[in-house]
Formats: C-alpha cells, structure tokens, sequence
C-alpha cells in the first residue's frame, strides 16, 4: 500500500501553512526520521520528518505553495517492495487520513454537580452518657495523631520541630518517645522539599501527617499541596490517590504581622481535589483529625495558634471520628443565623451570646468543613432564622464567607428576608502596631451590629 | 554547641549511618575511584552480550518508532496540547531499566512516552491517552504529560518543571520506611536541575540516607536555553557535591554505559548508601515540543549527533557486525515493533472519547 504524506500541524491552532522547500525529490529512498520538507507557518519554519520508509514516489504539493491546509496529502511514499510509479499514478484513497475527532457540540453541565444531602444532625455525634474529659485543643490534635499511629503503621509525622523539640508550639508532643524517629521526622527547614517527598510518599502508599509550623511557609509548598497531592487522582484516571494531611496554625496569631498572619481557608477550598478542615472546639479538631488521617484523600487541616490553648469537653476514648464535610449547629436559635469555622466561631459565639441578652435568638453553625461545604445545614437553618450573618478572620474578596453568600443565593434566596451580611478581617496585610491589629481582626461588635442589621433593628 | 548534640542524638543519625561523621568522611574517599564528581570515565563499559544488545535494540526502538508516529498524530490532529518526543535521548531510560529490579519506582517529568514503554506500560494505553480517549491510562483526562501505572511503578509524568525531584525521592522514602529494597529513580533534565527543590531534595536524601537514583538527562537544551546560558555549573554530576551525593557524568548515548553506570548508581542505593547521581550526556533530535522550530541550534550539530552518536544505530551495528545477526532477523524485529505501534496508533484513533460523566469522576476518592 502506498503512504500519504500529510501536511502536518505543528500547535493545536494552525490550520495551514506554506510547503517551502522539497528536500527530498521523486525517486529518493527515504527512512524514518529524514527531514523531507519544509513548512512555514505565522509563526515559525519548521522540517517535515518522514515516518514511513520508502521511495518517495510522488510530489503533490509543490515548492512555494501557500496556504496548504492540514492534513492535505502532499506526497505519496511507495512502500518496501513498491512499485514507485504505480504508486505515483494509483487511485488516491477515498479519505487521506482520519480526521481528528469533530468536537461534540458543547454539552451544557453544571459548574458543580449538586447532590441533595441528607439533613444531618451532629447532636447525635456524642451520645448522651458519654464520659466526657476537659483538654485543650493542642491536646486533642496530639492524641488524634498518637491514636491513629497507633493503629495503622502507615501513618507518620513530619515537619520542622516535630520531633525532639516536641513540636514548635507542642503539638506533637510525645510523640518521638512513643513512636521512634522512623515515624515522626524532623526535616531541615526545607517546606517546598518535604510537602513533596511527603506526597511522593503518599503517592507510595503511605499516610504522612505533614506538619507546617505555620502555613504562612506552606505557600513555598503550594505547588506540591495542589499541583501533585490534589490533582495526580484525576490526571490518573482514578489510579493513584494522595492520602495525605497537611496540618498546622493558619491565620492571625498575635502581633506576628503581615507574612504570619493569614487565613488561608479560600485558598486551598476553591481545589478539587482537596478537602479543607478548620476545626473550632478540642472535639471536632480531634475527631476530624482522626477522620483527615483515616481519609484517602489529600486534606488541608488548617489549625489557629490562639485555639491550641483552649479547653472544651472532648468524649473520652479512642474511637471517636467524626465525619468530614458536615457542620454542627453550636447554638440553637431562630431569629438570625451565625454562620463561621474556626477561630471566627469565637466572635459568632460571643456575639450570640450579646444578642441574647437583647432578646435575640441567633442560631450559630460551625461549618467545621470549609470543603466540601455543608451547605444544606445553613440552608436549613436559614429556612428557619431567614437571616444570615457569615464570618471569617480572612480577607473579604473571594473569600469563605463570599462563597457562602453566593450558595445562599443560589439554594436558599426564596427564604431571605434580608441580604446576607458578612463580618471578615479587613483587606489590608496585618499591621503589627497593637491598636492597629485589632482593627484588622473582626470583633463582637461588629457581628452584633450585623446581625442587627439583617434584623431591620 | 546545642545543636551538634542534638543532631548527634537525633534520629538522623540512625538511620542507615553510624555517626554523622563517620558517614561523611567516608563519602569524598571515592572520588579516588576516579568515577565520581565528573572526574575521569571509565576504561569502557562491559560489552553487551547477544541478548542484551537485542533487548536494548527493540525497547530503544520501540521508543524511537512509537515517538515519530506519536508526531505524525500531532501533525493530523489526533494528539492535542503539549507533546514531548524522547527521540534520540532512548539509551538513557531503555539503558536504566535494564539495571533495575521489579518493585523500583520510576518517576519523570514530562518528555514521559519513552519512560513508560520503558517501564512496560502498553503501546496502545499510552497512545490512546496522547489522543485522549478512554481506553488511555489516565482514560483520557491525564494527555501526554499525566500517566501512570501503579503496576508497572510507573509513578508519573508530571508537568511542573523539577516536581518529579522532590516526588520521587517522597518514593524512596517509602521504600526505606518499609524498608523494601526498592530504589527509587528519579529523572530530570538539565533545566529542572536549576530549581530549587532539587537541592532540597538531595539534602534529605542524603540526610536520610535514601534509595534514589537521580538521573539528570542533560539534553543540553532547556527547551530553547543552551546549559552554557542557563548553569554556573554545567557538570550536573557535581551537583551533589555540597550534599556529599556521588555523581557521574555518563555518555548517554550508549546503552551500554548507561546500563553499567546505572548498575552501581543502583547498587549503591539499594545497598542502603544513600542516593546518587547520574549525569546522562544525551541528545534530543527533535524540538522541544512540537511547536518549537529549534532555531538555537544548527542543522549542523542535530546532523552530527544523528548519524554519528545514535543509539540504536550504535546497537544495530553491534547486532550486524559482532553478534553477527542477519539483516533479516533484524527486520523481523522492525517489523514487529512497528506492528506494535502502528496497532496502538490505530487503536488510539478508533477508541471512543471518554464518556461525559468522566467529567465528574476521580476528583476525591
């Protein structure tokens, strides 16, 4: 059988070109990898290697001609034991070549695919009777690692001062004793470096715990946490996944300044690929760590330097887990809705409290999960209160609480009898001068004020 | 003061070394070998015998035939996007592979198609990833520079420039965790060994102690950038010097030369050493990807090395010559390896794209 020769395409956007030069003539014998011709396009010349081998029998396309569109044949190349001109003068085949798939007419889908979750309901989370035990939050993360290392010999801890140091800010306190220096790793300052080798391990099999001692020094290691650990799952087709947590403070602590103060829960919640947690009492950083660990996905688990000192109850035991992606209602009401996570719970907490006390009910969730986001609880909640007040100590543009206003928008705008307000940090980097940090910060005053607001009050 | 007692009694210094000292001492010693640190080459070395000069002839060729007709899909449309031809760099992978053993993990960037065939991974799957249909190892959501194979330790393609460096040595983490045996290897070209997480990387794992080969593919060009304009440093087998990292510099033209100096890189890994470093001296033909005209080079300088210095040609006359193996038998083999691709080129053409709820799959697990 004879060989086409194709005018190729040299990017996904050229259609034509001109043949500007013929290096091989009729007659010549011609391997694989021979540069036979030239084309010129806008932008560049470029060879034309043959692929096939034999005698190049025929020249459809002469020198010089322009605007030759792709995929049109130029030659005909006479095959091993060919006869060259009956090649040359043989009928052309019907279809030169096949050509690239048309592309289907767009077909219309949703920016995200929308499930109806079931309403869930974490008063069930800790049944009634459980004994319950007062620690802190660091405390809580600790045991959440050292129970789970004790269960799965997979799971390790690394990071800057994890080990003999005990932790920057104690975290991982103990945790060398327990478990030996194969299990909990004390990298060089190196965050770009060791995101890596921990997502190279997780790619392996493993379950690394990777701890930041802030994650003001993630973003060195950014690329890692979305372009390898959130993305490799569906670039493979389903075949390699990241079991992986990223953990460590995030956001404001006190009087750092601007490039150690910052909330980076938008950031990483606009990735597929990754689930952000950002727990607010010792319980839920507890059995959503637990969970993080035990997830096959990667997970940011963003943690607040202020929080770690806090006590709350936490039930007593091994075995408590919690699920990811669920929110908590802290505070049953039914006048306005407190939507927050994290450290921003505080200001939604106290502020309820105030309003209470003016004969305000406001209902406080705890989104808990900033990703995938448990929608449905606010919603249900607004249903109830038809009021909305969301707040966060990140900055305001496209931030956390901006996404939950638009969600609102869209799946509960029937039901609100007043715009949704946010309470946020300011859009400036954090100052460090005392008076000026606090009113960089969001306060109570502020979400008192806003829950007034929607109230027409 | 408090620091060197704390590294003294710190895990670190457990791990596969005595004391720290001890360990580093040792290391400078075998630039005495003269095969270190880009000192003086090897007589020679070993002669492949008739069986592996086969073997390297039809994987390096398969590479070779698979990469120009994965160019001439380009040319029709088939194959979208980025596409990154190995040919002429076939003796590096093809040389490596025949140094390992099952369970060691490869991991690369994205010039990726020949590493894969190298590593087994079906023509066909391949291919039909190129052109983004289902039947390809990502089902088509990955392309040219994301594919994988669990099975075949095939741990990627990745497309961000010196990311493989830090991944595969998180791959060789796990195999000194497990403690497996496994050596993980890494390759990068002579641009990704300017990035900064490479240094990282080659810190820990000379810290550590773990088993991962580094390969610098030192194509000469980062993309359009001559190595003379882009590296202070363009012995890349020094690289590692001020980590202690024993490097080479390899022709990577020879199969042969590959194949021996990746047998003690490996050696040296797997034995628990640490890791170690590979300059391959290699060539690629074509441009950098498809679109680039390569106009930083001559016409004269491609020429050379292709009718001079290439692989298979290299290998083929071994075949001919000292093997003395008939032209026909040799055609016999090109028959097949170009029945291999051209069915892959045919399958990849035909199988259907993937489905459209593909676009909601595989995001979290």
């Amino acid at each position: 059988m004879p060989i086409d020769v194709l005018m190729p395409a040299l990017s996904p956007t050229m259609e034509s070109g001109t043949l500007a030069k013929w290096l091989k003539k009729e007659g010549d014998r011609i391997k694989s990898g021979d540069v036979i011709a030239e084309i010129e396009t806008d932008k560049a010349t470029m060879e034309v290697e043959a692929v096939d081998e034999g005698i190049l029998a025929k020249i459809l396309i002469g020198d010089g001609t322009e605007n030759v569109a792709v995929n049109t044949r130029i030659a005909i190349i006479a095959g091993e034991g060919e006869d060259a001109s009956a090649a040359a003068s043989g009928p052309a085949p019907a279809v030169a070549a096949a050509p690239a798939p048309a592309a289907a007419p767009a077909a219309t889908v949703p920016a995200a695919p929308r499930t109806e979750i079931p309403a869930y309901d974490a008063t069930s989370e800790v049944p009634a009777g459980t004994e319950m035990v007062k620690m802190t939050v660091r405390e809580a993360l600790r045991d959440a690692m050292a129970e789970e290392m004790r269960r799965d010999a997979d799971v390790f801890v690394m990071g800057e001062e994890v080990a003999e140091y005990q932790g920057a800010y104690k975290v991982t306190q103990g945790l060398l004793q327990e478990f030996g220096n194969r299990r909990v790793i004390d990298t060089p300052i190196t965050e770009h470096g060791f995101a890596g080798v921990g997502v190279g391990a997780a790619l392996a099999g493993l379950k690394p715990i990777v701890e930041f001692m802030t994650f003001n020094f993630a973003m060195q290691a950014i690329d890692h946490i979305i372009n390898s650990a959130a993305k490799t799952l569906y670039m493979s087709g389903g075949q390699l996944g990241c079991p992986i947590v990223f953990r460590g403070p995030n956001g404001a602590a006190a009087r750092v300044a601007a490039q150690h103060s910052q909330d980076y829960a938008a950031w990483y919640s606009q990735i597929p690929g990754l689930k952000v947690i950002q727990p607010y009492t010792a319980a839920d950083a507890k059995g959503l760590l637990k969970a993080a660990i035990r997830d096959p996905n990667p997970i940011i688990f963003l943690e607040n330097e202020i929080l770690y000192g806090q006590s709350f109850d936490v039930p007593k035991g091994d075995d408590f887990v919690l699920p990811i992606g669920k929110a908590r209602v802290a505070r049953v009401g039914h006048h306005v809705t407190l939507v927050s996570f994290g450290i921003g719970m505080t200001y939604a907490m106290k502020a309820a409290e105030a309003l209470a006390g003016e004969g305000i009910e406001a209902e406080v969730i705890d989104l808990r999960t900033i990703r995938p986001m448990d929608v449905a609880t606010v919603v249900r909640s607004i249903q109830k209160t038809n009021r909305c007040v969301a707040i966060e100590e990140g900055w305001p543009q496209s931030g956390v609480t901006a996404e939950i206003g638009m969600k609102i928008m869209e799946e509960a705008f029937d039901y609100l009898d007043a715009p949704v307000a946010r309470v946020t940090g300011k859009d400036v980097p954090m100052p460090y001068a005392a008076n000026l940090e606090k009113l960089a910060l969001p306060n109570v005053g502020e979400v008192v004020a806003a829950a007034k607001a929607v109230l027409y009050r | 003061m408090a620091t060197s007692a704390a590294k003294a009694s710190s895990g670190v210094a457990t791990r596969g070394k005595t004391t720290a000292s001890a360990a580093k001492a040792e290391k400078p010693a075998k630039a005495a070998t003269g095969k270190v640190n880009g000192a003086t080459k090897t007589a020679g070395p070993k002669p492949f015998s008739r069986e592996e000069d086969l073997v390297a002839y039809r994987e390096m060729l398969l590479i070779r035939r698979f990469e120009e007709k994965a160019g001439q899909l380009y040319g029709m449309g088939l194959i979208g996007g980025f596409c990154h031809l190995y040919i002429g760099q076939e003796a590096v992978v093809v040389g490596m592979q025949m140094a390992t053993k099952t369970g060691d993990q490869v991991i690369t960037g994205y010039r990726d198609h020949g590493h894969m065939l190298a590593c087994g991974m079906d023509a066909n799957g391949v291919m039909a990833e190129l052109t983004g249909r289902r039947g390809g190892y990502s089902r088509g959501k990955g392309g040219s520079m994301h594919m994988f194979s669990r099975e075949k330790h095939f741990y990627g393609g990745h497309g961000i420039v010196g990311a493989q460096v830090a991944l595969g040595t998180g791959l060789g983490f796990a195999n000194w965790y497990r403690s497996n045996g496994s050596v993980s290897l890494a390759y990068f070209g002579d641009g990704a060994a300017n990035q900064g997480q490479v240094y990282e990387s080659f810190n820990m794992a000379e810290l550590w102690s773990l088993p991962v080969v580094y390969i610098i593919e030192n194509n000469r060009y980062a993309m359009g950038t001559a190595v003379s304009r882009a590296s202070a440093q363009t012995d890349f087998s020094k690289r590692g010097v001020s980590f202690n990292i024993p490097g080479e510099q390899v022709d990577g033209m020879d199969v042969q030369a590959v194949r021996e100096a990746g047998l003690r890189a490996i050696e040296h890994a797997r034995a628990g050493k640490g890791p170690y470093i590979l300059e391959m001296q290699t060539y690629r033909y074509r441009g950098h990807s498809m679109s680039d005209p390569a106009k930083y080079r001559s016409k004269d300088e491609v020429e050379k090395m292709r009718s001079e210095r290439d692989p298979i040609e290299q290998v083929r006359e071994r075949l001919l010559g000292k093997h003395k193996i008939a032209e026909d038998e040799i055609k016999k083999i090109d028959a097949e390896v170009r029945r291999i691709v051209n069915e892959s080129a045919e399958f990849a053409t035909v199988d259907p794209e993937p489905d459209v709820s593909e676009l909601w799959t595989d995001i979290t697990l």
